[in-house]
């Protein structure tokens, strides 16, 4: 079979507004998705067809410009220009708000939780980053306020298996934190982009992570720190992905089943890059296997692979568009 | 005038003429792409924030200084302040952008850029005016909306 992207659906999630996120459940059977109308949409699929489930909406002022589950799926957070985190609970099929998180000073840019789902990290225009910490009684409490980034943080992703967190910026620069005696702090700081660093991703063994960016390109960072000293920390960039890029790279998801490494991009394009193999791993190549021009009819905002379906990615875009697609690899 | 002005004396250039519609343009049967001219007239009568002045009458739109490719569906301005230090270079270059977000199709690109020398902060303004997350919350700042839809409204001449 011909490797290359598929349409599998599209979606008007989001009319007359931007989709900017779209964010699947971690079982895959869920994809939460955001925008400028101030809501949320939950899709699921019914028979081949994936149709809305909920709307979320009360729950901001502003628009919501990311959403996160938890681990176990039975929370969700919303990032959203109003200054505030909003966490829902999964209610049988539907979904209530739970509690509304505050303190940023104004737009929050992003929210993810850790892995353990007992921390939750936010980050704002207002150039911090947050760790909030969770108890059994849904009871959120801010840990730590980090101000590392010198300005408008973008991303916060953390690592897949440890307590380690990486925000990206305004400031052209990627900070990786973990946390010293209760408190969280900036280890180190990746510098190489040369504009502002839009999202990252992690891989699956949490060893390299992605970086894109409005400089138009990827960075593969590697952690190269000796495995008996897990508190030094020492990042170095293995891999830059230049020239394939028309214009600002929104979004990067590096998909943990397979390696293949997807980017949204405001030339309307989704692209989808594989490792060669047989490449040196200090000095990794990536190859472009697939791309779709004209993927949305605007730019494409988020792209994030299926955590259990290899291959099915979603994409979404400035004109409320989502797409579902398949990734078919040569066989 | 106010003595707050930052510029109090600023040179007044002349306004161009109204557009020749050519043959073509007015045969509807004839695709007629989206030129130069057109972007400009869109953005030429845009208010100064201090002065009761245009864009176009201030020197800060040139036609010149429009590049459009329809069949690649971009348009990149670059302007001009009247000043190196004008602060309000932001809110000029943010009402150029929404202006043509507004009246052009959505499928067009658009960039704008302050003119290469013509400013202090010029790479501040233009990363400001190129980052779409910062453009859509600054537009839901109903304040600051405001303004720019001032800007934006067509004066009596």
């Amino acid at each position: 079979m011909k490797e290359g992207l598929s349409l599998v659906q599209r979606l008007s999630a989001h009319p007359d507004s931007r989709c900017w996120f779209v964010s699947w459940s971690p079982n895959g059977t869920l994809l939460a998705s955001c925008g400028g109308d101030k809501a949320i949409r939950i899709w699921g699929q019914e028979g081949d067809t994936w149709i809305c489930k909920s709307v979320l909406e009360d729950g901001h002022q502003r628009t919501v410009r990311k959403v996160a589950w938890s681990p176990c799926g039975n929370y969700l957070a919303s990032a959203s220009f109003d200054a505030t985190t909003c966490i829902w609970k999964k209610k049988n099929d539907d979904f209530e708000s739970l509690t509304v998180l505050e303190g940023h000073e104004n737009e929050v840019k992003c929210v993810a939780w850790a892995p353990s789902g007992n921390l939750l990290a936010t980050c704002s225009r207002d150039k911090s980053v947050w760790v909030w910490e969770v108890d059994e009684e849904d009871e959120y409490e801010c840990v730590t306020v980090v101000n590392s980034h010198t300005q408008d943080v973008k991303h916060v992703v953390w690592h897949p298996t440890q307590e380690l967190l990486a925000s990206a910026s305004y400031d052209n620069n990627i900070c990786i934190y973990k946390e010293d005696d209760d408190d969280w702090e900036c280890r180190v700081t990746l510098e190489g982009h040369t504009s502002t660093v839009w999202s990252l991703s992690f891989d699956n063994t949490g060893k390299r992570l992605a970086s894109c960016s409005d400089d138009r390109t990827v960075k593969i960072w590697k952690n190269c720190s000796p495995d008996d000293q897990q508190g030094d920390l020492s990042w170095k960039c293995v891999c830059t992905l230049s020239g394939y890029h028309g214009r600002t790279i929104y979004d990067v998801s590096w998909c943990r089943l397979t390696g293949a490494l997807a980017t949204a991009c405001g030339d309307d394009t989704v692209r989808v890059f594989k490792e060669d193999e047989t490449a040196d791993p200090e000095q990794p190549v990536f190859s472009l296997v697939a791309q779709v021009a004209k993927a949305h009819d605007q730019d494409v905002n988020c792209v994030t692979w299926n955590p259990k379906e290899a291959g099915l990615l979603a994409s979404c875009s400035d004109n409320g568009e989502i797409a579902i697609w398949r990734f078919q690899e040569e066989s | 005038m106010s003595s707050r002005l930052e510029n109090a004396n600023p040179v007044i250039f002349q306004r161009s003429g109204e557009r020749l519609l050519t043959a073509s343009e007015e045969d509807e049967d004839v695709h007629d792409p989206i030129d130069e001219r057109e972007i400009f007239d869109l953005i030429r009568s845009i208010n100064d924030p201090e002065h009761p002045l245009s864009l176009e009458e201030l020197n800060v739109v040139e036609q010149l200084r429009v590049k459009v490719d329809d069949a690649g569906s971009t348009v990149g301005i670059e302007f001009t302040p009247t000043i190196p230090h004008c602060s309000m270079a932001t809110l000029i270059g943010l009402s150029i952008k929404v202006k043509l977000l507004r009246s052009l199709p959505e499928r067009f690109k658009i960039d704008v850029h302050i003119t290469p020398g013509s400013h202090a902060s010029e790479d501040a303004v233009n990363k400001q005016l190129a980052d779409k997350e910062r453009v859509a919350a600054a537009l839901e700042n109903s304040s600051l909306l405001e303004v720019v839809n001032q800007c934006l409204s067509t004066r009596n001449i």
